[in-house]
């Protein structure tokens, strides 16, 4: 069952195995660029329809409260704004290992929470099988929810590499026709 | 010789809080908090319509986003002088207590435990002689040897491996640090079981809220919950009797767990009932609206002046001219054009002016409010003496526990002023939790009779007047009192102000250059070691501080200072 925004209060879902793949839009939309991950995942969710087996949340700069939705999955997709010394704009992919050494030499603006957390989880033994973040160097982080008119140009190849990996994993993802 | 120390989390992007201590003779003789993010919610709300002001304000913060949003529709609520019906009200009354009960588990076991507990040191404890110790103090069924003997060689894996992940920065062997080997194993085995537990309250806000972490269920003038008792994918009683079973597995854990550790490591550290006093004037607001209008509240709250009791004024209601006339805000340290005074909410400004760090000038993004024209400390700490005072049963009755149980520690008998002190605060929140747990389970019984009696009403229309309304909506917080003051001009926002918790507590020097209270509770703490000034962590760590909401953005570096430590303990949002 798929929801945006967050989690949806599905109380069934808890009893079942499986956790799925889970992609997770981080940042701040207060300070224009910081939200890009968040306006990249409503822009999934808006113009594609998604198969069984993935979860699509709006993480905005959350903590704790988030790790009941990551623990357990499958796969655990970041769409995030990303600092790593790159020009504005960059792309970033990292897969598994690259993300925890990513993380902790904290460039990412939310890293804290999502380091915090898998470490946490790591604890727990509830870590993600396996985590890509898709992340972008920002360009403007002023006060503001419009992102920056080279960032906003950048979502749609964000969500592209989300959908692109989605079917990797085997789910089924469809464009809605405008 | 006088040396400064200076704790500042440089790596992170936002929430961040700076303090600088002057540090003489083993001791802060000097300490100065600032916040080095500017915060622009005011200009982003501008012109905007009032009733989505709070799909805003809850993305201040990623910790307190439920918070900003109940504190957002209740500003404008009061603007309208509209009433919530009544089911609105226990719904909403439910989300605070869980969001409340999850936040402060978490502060206390995974944000700031560490500070207290050796991890290190668990590892030498004797699982069987914790478990007898743990079986002396409380009936919880998890504290078998068996599990303390698990816990211990997972973290000693955790050890080997050389990855101590979230253990990695604590202070470990620090000489501050006084916890038998027992004692740290019993405690680190509660904080694993801990992060099930602040998950569990956690349920509670995504059901009510359709979502978390940010709420989707609000409006102005009540909720969009749709109830149908019978529906399983509506707010039926299948989804509300699910609730209930978690009020009652947070009930036993808070109970038998969280106020039990409280006590014991507390009475442990019965020192650190003589530091981190600091500012004695105590504000909180009442909470959980029992009518539509808002007027009866199942917590009360209200002002307690030079920490004595005897002193109390209770704060009515969202009309009560008491609190509404009583909060101003200076800028005379803090980074933004002043001149004008110290300033209330519904005329304030918030014009940046940086300058450098200036110890005896500006040197703070935070504003620095007062009650009265009088500091004061915010809080779990100023709630439950406000309610002692007040007389509320429950808590008095969980603080007498908290009492006795830190007494039969300690050997001797623990008062009430006890409390104000870096552990008090401690020992406050967890009475509060109790305290909150109760009014969860007295909520839902509420909603569940009003329920019963067919009244299925979640929300009141309105319209917007021409003209201009002003509204305040205060709400206790996790952190304590959060008030937005909204003035609304044809139905478009003119002004809008949050004086949030950290506000208060981590405010710069005022207008007439008194000190916050993160500031005050400073002065005299002991510093064995200026090079980890676990001592300054521990009473900072006490207030629960969070400053994504106090301010925001600007990075400002600076590069003067003598010792440099980065904060432990973090949740993005919080830092320090």
């Amino acid at each position: 069952m798929q929801s945006l925004a967050g989690t949806s209060p599905d109380i069934d879902r808890e009893a079942t195995g499986s956790r799925g793949v889970l992609v997770l839009g981080l940042g701040n939309i207060l300070l224009q660029d910081e939200g890009v991950g968040v306006r990249a995942v409503e822009a999934l969710y808006r113009d594609y329809r998604l198969g069984e087996g993935v979860d699509v949340i709006d993480g905005g700069t959350s903590g704790m409260a988030l790790l009941d939705d990551i623990r357990n999955r499958d796969h655990l997709i970041v769409v995030d704004a990303v600092k790593t010394g790159r020009p504005p704009g960059s792309v970033v992919i990292l897969v598994d290992d690259e993300v925890p050494a990513f993380f902790q030499s904290k460039v990412s603006p939310h890293q804290l929470a999502l380091s915090d957390l898998l470490a946490v989880l790591k604890l727990t033994g509830e870590q993600p099988a396996s985590i890509t973040v898709v992340g972008v160097e920002p360009q403007s982080l002023d006060i503001g929810l419009e992102l920056s008119e080279l960032i906003a140009a950048r979502v749609e190849t964000l969500v592209n590499s989300v959908v692109e990996q989605l079917r990797l994993l085997g789910i089924a993802v469809e464009a809605v026709s405008a | 010789m006088t040396k400064r120390i200076v704790v500042d989390p440089m790596t992170r992007i936002e929430g961040h809080l700076r303090v600088d201590c002057e540090v003489d003779n083993g001791k802060v003789v000097k300490a100065w908090s600032s916040g080095q993010m500017w915060r622009g919610i005011e200009l982003i709300l501008k012109d905007r319509d009032p009733r989505d002001a709070w799909i805003f304000t809850q993305r201040i913060c990623g910790v307190c986003t439920t918070v900003h949003a109940i504190a957002s529709v209740r500003a404008v609520e009061n603007a309208l002088n509209l009433e919530v019906p009544l089911n609105a009200q226990y719904i909403r009354n439910m989300i605070v207590a869980a969001h409340g009960i999850h936040d402060h588990i978490v502060h206390f076991y995974h944000l700031s435990a560490l500070d207290w507990v050796d991890i290190v040191s668990a590892l030498k404890a004797d699982p069987k002689k914790a478990s007898k110790l743990a079986g002396s103090l409380s009936s919880w069924s998890n504290n078998s040897h068996q599990h303390f003997k698990q816990v211990q060689e997972k973290l000693q894996s955790f050890v080997n491996s050389g990855q101590l992940g979230v253990f990695a920065s604590g202070y470990w062997g620090h000489p501050a640090m006084k916890l038998p080997p027992e004692v740290n194993l019993l405690a680190v085995a509660h904080y694993f079981q801990a992060l099930d537990y602040q998950r569990r309250a956690n349920k509670i806000v995504t059901i009510l809220g359709s979502k978390t972490p940010h709420i989707q269920n609000l409006a102005v003038g009540g909720v969009t919950n749709v109830i149908n008792l019978d529906s399983q994918s509506t707010l039926g009683m299948e989804r509300l009797y699910y609730i209930k079973t978690i009020i009652d597995e947070l009930g036993d854990f808070i109970k038998n767990v969280y106020l039990v550790d409280v006590a014991a490591i507390g009475a442990m550290y019965a020192d650190w009932t003589k530091y981190g006093a600091g500012v004695t004037n105590y504000l909180s607001v009442p909470d959980l609206p029992l009518d539509t209008k808002g007027t009866r509240f199942a917590l009360p709250g209200g002002y307690i002046a030079n920490g004595d009791l005897a002193t109390f004024k209770p704060i009515g209601s969202h009309q009560d001219a008491y609190f509404q006339d009583g909060v101003k805000e200076s800028v005379k340290h803090a980074w933004y054009k002043g001149g004008k005074g110290a300033l209330h909410p519904y005329d304030g400004e918030t014009i940046p002016e940086y300058t450098d760090f200036q110890d005896d000038e500006k040197y703070s993004w935070v504003k620095a409010p007062t009650f009265y024209d009088k500091r004061a400390q915010v809080g779990p700490l100023a709630n439950v003496l406000a309610m002692v005072a007040a007389g509320h049963e429950p808590t008095k009755r969980y603080l007498d526990q908290v009492l006795k149980t830190a007494g039969s520690v300690a050997g001797t008998q623990i008062p009430v002023a006890a409390l104000h002190s870096t552990i008090g605060r401690h020992a406050a929140r967890a009475v509060r939790t109790a305290v909150l747990y109760e009014a969860l389970q007295q909520q839902w019984q509420l909603l569940v009779e009003n329920l019963a009696k067919g009244d299925f009403t979640t929300f009141n229309r309105f319209e917007f007047p021409k003209g201009e309304i002003r509204g305040l909506g205060f709400h206790e917080a996790p952190r304590g009192t959060l008030s937005h003051w909204t003035v609304i001009r044809d139905g478009k926002i003119a002004n809008y102000q949050a004086v949030v918790p950290s506000t208060w507590n981590a405010g710069p020097r005022d207008e007439l250059d008194e000190p916050g209270p993160y500031e005050a509770s400073l002065l005299d703490n002991p510093v064995a070691d200026p090079e980890r000034p676990l001592e300054v962590i521990r009473t900072v760590h006490s207030f629960d501080p969070c400053l994504a909401c106090a301010i925001h953005m600007v990075d400002t570096r600076s590069k003067e200072e003598i010792v440099r430590v980065q904060g432990v303990g973090a949740q993005c949002g919080v830092s320090f």
